[in-house]
């Protein structure tokens, strides 16, 4: 008998892709029900588009002026009294949201998580990498406790739309601290499309050279309606923010078709893109350890190659 | 102002990790082994607030076996004043060893407590936020940048969405992101220097902290390799083989 709570993850009114992909994970354990909890200072938006999610029984509101902005140690002792009545299982997406907050849940719950859950081989065993991908683990979690994971998005399409869950305001007895204010938040403002979720990714690595090259790449973005990625050494030398960092500290992804420009491979790398579908590479250096994995590989100079494939797209 | 620092030891990040055959684990013998880089970048921060004034004493603390001293001595000849080595036998998990952190914590009474975002072995992400909780303290996640002033810190945080700023009340657990800063090579006379430094040592048990049910590692297996494809000579050659595969 499992019953799943599925923690949302939502900004600015809006709920983030994670959530459905989260949903998935959860579907994979056969459980009677999964309920999506949605904690916010006005979640009538979000629940209603949680309540869409094909398979989920119930939206669970907690409304709360402390929860504008998604403060870990503020949410976790919420969801940590929802998880009581009767949840087996508390999943939120391996996100930096997720990442942040679920910890502190567990810790809650007094169970050890596991992160980055890829596979569901029974209610309690599931698969997760480790050493940045290079081992898959098979891990059992104790029985006797409620499980609570992080679910790996990359490995999880998105569930389906067209449920029509029972959205329900809930609410909880728990002291939330005051010791941690939200400033600001500086999002890199983009009308392309997102990183995580997109269907195509073209990424700039440390070959593109600077900040005024990386035009490069994004023109080639937006002629495919592609999002647009870097390698951490791109990031590092200050060409692009670092929401863009693709890779085992960055975002990990899996696009239908990867175009990684200027990037070597190395393993950090790999790992943030070893559930694309296609991975192109373009590279002068024909022995770079991104043409072991690349299905496409042409060797040459970006900045001759880049506006002929411009062209050739046209 | 005392900081205390999460400084665990992993295989080196620029070592190829391998399955054992037998599927028990990753080959660890003769590999070699490093400060996880986000505690290198952890110690290098607490040292910065040290060297600013905004700090007096910097302690390095790593949960490891016996065998971690010359680990720990690395820490001291960076800048540590002091090291704390908890030992123990085999891997620990995260909630064990927030546990462990927070007797540390009891007894040494931070300001201020730094850890990696994650450790590059298990890649967990989780010990920062768990002692956070356990502690009843503020968490601020995946710093890129951080300033203290008074009984306050201003944490910048690579969250998905860009750049995060909080404000949180010290004692407070804050873990580390790559860009906060770069770590500082150690000097050949601070390795002399760390030998006299001191290094207290305190097996595990007795910390006394509760056991917990951790979920159990049962089977490693290496990932499902990807194949090296086709190579093209051009662009146009390129957009032919992707109009082929059906993704233009
Ligand atoms: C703990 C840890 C975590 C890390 N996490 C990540 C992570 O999440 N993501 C990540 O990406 N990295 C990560 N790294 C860093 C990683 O190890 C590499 O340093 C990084 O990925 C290298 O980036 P790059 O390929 O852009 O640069 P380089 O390795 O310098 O490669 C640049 C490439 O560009 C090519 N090039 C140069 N000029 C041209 C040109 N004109 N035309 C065509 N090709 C050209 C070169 O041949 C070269 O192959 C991490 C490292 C550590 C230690
Ligand atoms: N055994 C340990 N010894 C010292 N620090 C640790 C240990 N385990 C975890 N940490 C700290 O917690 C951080 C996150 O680890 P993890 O939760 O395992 O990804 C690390 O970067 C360390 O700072």
């Amino acid at each position: 008998m499992s019953k799943v709570l599925v923690v949302a993850e939502h900004l600015n009114g809006k709920l983030n892709a994670a959530t459905a992909k989260t949903v998935s994970a959860a579907q994979a354990l056969k459980p009677d029900a999964i309920d999506v909890l949605v904690l916010s200072d006005a979640p009538d938006a979000v629940a209603a588009e949680a309540a869409q999610i094909a398979g989920v029984a119930k939206v669970l509101t907690l409304a709360n002026a402390a929860n504008a902005h998604a403060i870990a140690q503020v949410l976790a002792p919420q969801i940590a009294e929802i998880a009581k009545n009767g949840y087996s299982h508390v999943f939120g997406p391996s996100t930096t949201f997720g990442k942040d907050v679920m910890p502190a849940v567990a810790a809650l719950l007094d169970v050890g998580q596991v992160s980055d859950l890829m596979a569901v081989e029974g209610t309690h065993t599931f698969k997760r990498p480790m050493y940045a991908g290079n081992a898959i683990v098979t891990v059992e979690a104790p029985a006797n406790h409620v499980v609570v994971a992080t679910v790996r998005t990359a490995s999880w399409p998105e569930a389906a739309k067209g449920g029509s869950a029972t959205v329900e305001a809930a609410s909880v007895n728990a002291v939330l601290p005051t010791h941690t204010r939200f400033v600001e938040l500086a999002a890199g403002k983009s009308d392309r499309p997102d990183l995580q979720s997109a269907k195509r990714v073209v990424s700039g690595g440390r070959g593109v050279g600077s900040a005024e090259n990386f035009k490069i790449i994004y023109d080639l973005a937006d002629k495919l309606g592609a999002a647009v990625g870097a390698s951490r050494a791109a990031v590092d030398a200050g060409y692009v923010p670092n929401e863009l960092q693709v890779g085992q500290t960055g975002k990990i992804i899996a696009p239908e078709l990867y175009v990684a420009v200027g990037i070597s491979g190395a393993i950090q790398h790999l790992t943030g893109i070893k559930d694309a579908g296609t991975i192109v590479a373009i590279n002068k250096d024909g022995d770079a350890p991104i043409f072991e994995i690349a299905d496409v590989g042409l060797v040459g100079d970006l900045f001759q190659i880049l506006p002929e494939l411009q062209q050739q797209l046209s | 102002m005392k900081i205390l620092v999460g400084y665990k030891r992993v295989v080196d990040a620029n070592v190829r990790v391998q399955v054992k055959p037998d599927g028990t684990g990753v080959v660890t013998d003769g590999v070699k082994l490093s400060a996880n880089p986000f505690d290198d970048i952890a110690l290098e921060e607490a040292l910065r607030l040290r060297d600013a004034g905004k700090a007096t004493e910097v302690v390095v603390a790593t949960i490891a076996p016996a065998d971690a001293q010359p680990h720990l001595r690395n820490g001291l000849a960076m800048g540590a004043n002091r090291a704390i080595h908890v030992v123990a036998d085999g891997a620990v998990a995260p909630l064990a060893a927030a546990r462990a952190f927070l007797k540390l914590i009891e007894k040494e009474q931070p300001d201020l407590v730094l850890m990696g975002k994650q450790a590059i072995d298990d890649d967990s992400s989780q010990t920062g936020q768990m002692l956070a909780t356990l502690w009843g303290r503020p968490q601020a996640t995946f710093a890129s940048k951080l300033v203290v002033d008074g009984g306050k810190a201003t944490v910048t945080r690579e969250v998905d969405a860009g750049l995060e700023t909080l404000e949180v009340d010290l004692p407070a657990v804050v873990t580390t992101d790559l860009r906060l800063n770069e770590p500082r090579f150690i000097k050949l006379p601070d390795i002399m220097k760390a030998k006299s430094k001191p290094l207290d040592t305190i097996p595990l048990a007795d910390l006394a902290i509760a056991a917990t049910d951790a979920p159990k590692a049962t089977q490693y297996a290496p990932p499902a390799q990807r194949q090296r494809g086709v190579m093209v000579k051009d662009a146009a050659e390129l957009v032919a083989v992707l109009k082929q595969k059906g993704l233009l």
